[in-house]
């Protein structure tokens, strides 16, 4: 059973936001979508201070057998990306929520954080996926 | 058997299994005016003996000419061991196995083969090919594009004297993916492209600049300065070189302060011999930074179990059998046979071989250049340096005098009335390695022959 804190919002296409506290907000991925990848090889991060929608293709994880988008939960200008993830990609599977962190936006409709999944509704929809 | 061994009654049962009509149902969703009703200007089928005689005949017109056609595809030598080794049954297959278990020599073939055309380009990534160095560029476009997440225009600089059918197969290639193709004129005197209207971008949002080296006039391209260009306005240079003319030329990856960041081209010259326009290969390198967005296969080394050193395909997360519709190209085959070929010819001339063959190269079309210009009425339309083609101005039409010419036997060149009218009566005409001293003489002989009746209304 994957590991999926209570204080994180998700959406179905298993990524995780939270809120800092500064007017910005982290993405990563899930420890679901991590153990489903495998190994992961490559993080290819978005560029600095661009303007994202919900639902765009953020970022791209490569694992040895598959390469997946990664989709921003919400509207926003991209703060920070994970440098670190560069030459330690592996971080990713070791510590999706802390240190495996993809990017950080300032959001532009704080709203929409509202309209993403809370820890159960995202636990059901992994628990949907195993039926 | 047939070709394709579905017996209707096999079809009939795999279309029941699944409660589908027929074939064309499960095409249903491509709309009726996109579909081809019939094959418009393809003759109906014949029989193979029928088929032999008219290839028999065909081929019998081949290697009857002299030829001095370049433009893309160039008559070399080819030492006689390319062939009889890249035949061998081992290499000779209509596909190119990649199964490490079961393919190390193909790999390894092919790893050698990134290995030479990274080092001939001076960058540090190959891959394992393209159909042709049209579709290589179009590739190097497509690339760039991706990878230059500075710019937003999609805008990038073609020059005019880029080959007309590079340019041709780019802007069809590019044309439904957002990119703007912008002409780079040619300078009417030098027929290098013109760095002024270079300069005239400055400061816009300009993604990726061609650079052809040689250029379609065989006129050397102000590399250097349009690869700098390129640096100080935030776009990526993409070099569409002749491999041959790396012999003697800097490559891409040492343009300028930086290099090009993207070099392909036509492998053909390099072991593949002139057969109607095919089958040929198409070569694209990259500086290592920008591999996860090279397209095509890339055969790496590694070690297996035991720690023995062997080959295997590598980052395969880019291509379209993992990563479908946001693959890096929709093309993920390469030319196996093209590239054995290129990769032995490579290592039995070695690089100071390939020095020597592009040297002489241009030595022989600057002996034709100086023996037609002697001709009254004939010039040179470009003065600059050159590799191994030169337009040359005529006083007479251009078609009727590769039409004497021909009846002579000698392929006399291309007419370039077609694609830059601008030049009047111009011919773009090569003498490679396989051009001796005396049919240099031949061809300015029944050049001037050619010209002289022409002249006499004869």
């Amino acid at each position: 059973m994957s590991d999926i804190p209570e204080n994180l919002k998700y959406t179905k296409d298993h990524e995780w936001i939270a809120e800092t506290g500064d007017g910005t907000a982290v993405v990563g991925i899930t420890d679901h979508a991590q153990e489903a990848l495998g190994d992961l090889v490559f993080v290819e991060l978005p560029e600095m201070h661009r303007d994202v929608a919900s639902g765009d293709v953020c970022a791209v994880v490569e694992s040895v057998k598959a390469a997946s988008d990664v989709y921003s939960p919400i509207s926003g200008n991209v703060a920070e990306v994970n440098v670190a993830l560069d030459d330690a990609p592996e971080r990713v599977n070791e510590d999706p929520y802390g240190e495996g962190w993809l990017f950080r936006l300032t959001p532009s409709s704080p709203m929409e954080l509202e309209e993403l999944l809370d820890a159960d509704a995202y636990g059901r929809v992994l628990a949907e996926m195993d039926d | 058997m047939p070709f394709i061994p579905h017996t209707r009654a096999d079809t009939d049962a795999m279309l029941k299994a699944i409660g589908v009509g027929a074939i064309d149902d499960l095409f249903a969703e491509i709309p009726a005016e996109l579909k081809l009703q019939a094959l418009e200007g393809i003759p109906g089928a014949i029989g193979e003996s029928e088929v032999g005689r008219l290839m028999r005949r065909r081929a019998a017109r081949d290697e009857m000419e002299l030829n001095f056609l370049g433009a893309g595809a160039y008559e070399h030598h080819i030492p006689a061991a390319v062939w009889e080794l890249t035949t061998r049954g081992e290499f000779y297959s209509a596909y190119t196995p990649y199964q490490a278990e079961a393919s190390q020599g193909t790999l390894q073939v092919i790893y050698e083969y990134q290995t030479m055309m990274a080092s001939l380009t001076g960058l540090e990534v190959s891959n394992a090919s393209h159909y042709d160095g049209a579709c290589a560029l179009a590739e190097a476009v497509l690339m760039a594009v991706r990878c230059n997440r500075k710019s937003r225009s999609g805008r990038v600089l073609v020059p005019r004297a880029l080959h007309p059918h590079y340019r041709a197969v780019l802007a069809t290639i590019t044309s439904t993916q957002g990119i703007e193709l912008v002409d780079l004129p040619y300078d009417p005197a030098g027929g290098q492209t013109d760095t002024g209207a270079l300069a005239d971008h400055a400061g816009e949002d300009i993604t990726a600049v061609v650079i052809s080296q040689p250029n379609v006039f065989g006129v050397l391209e102000p590399a250097d300065e349009m690869t700098d260009w390129a640096e100080d306005n935030g776009a990526l240079a993409v070099a569409a070189v002749n491999p041959m003319a790396l012999g003697l030329l800097k490559p891409p990856g040492e343009w300028g302060r930086e290099g090009a960041a993207i070099a392909c081209g036509e492998g053909q010259p390099l072991g593949v011999p002139l057969s109607s326009g095919g089958p040929y290969f198409g070569f694209l390198t990259c500086r290592q930074a920008l591999v996860r967005q090279l397209p095509g296969r890339l055969v790496g080394r590694t070690v297996d179990v035991d720690g023995k050193p062997g080959f295997t395909l590598a980052l395969q997360a880019r291509e379209q059998h993992i990563r479908r519709s946001r693959a890096t190209s929709n093309i993920c085959t390469n030319q196996g046979l093209m590239v054995t070929a290129a990769t032995i010819y490579m290592s039995l001339i070695g690089p100071v071989g390939l020095r020597r063959v592009a040297a002489l190269c241009h030595a022989r079309t600057a002996a034709l250049a100086a023996g037609a210009q002697a001709i009254d009425g004939v010039s040179v339309a470009f003065a600059s340096p050159r590799f191994h083609e030169v337009v040359l101005r005529l006083p007479a039409p251009a078609q009727e005098v590769l039409g004497r010419l021909r009846a002579q036997g000698i392929l006399g060149g291309v007419d370039l009335g077609g694609w830059y009218p601008e030049l009047g009566d111009a011919v773009l005409v090569c003498a490679t390695e396989t051009r001796t001293a005396q049919d240099i003489n031949h061809y300015v002989e029944a050049l001037r022959s050619a010209i002289g009746a022409i002249g006499d209304g004869a």
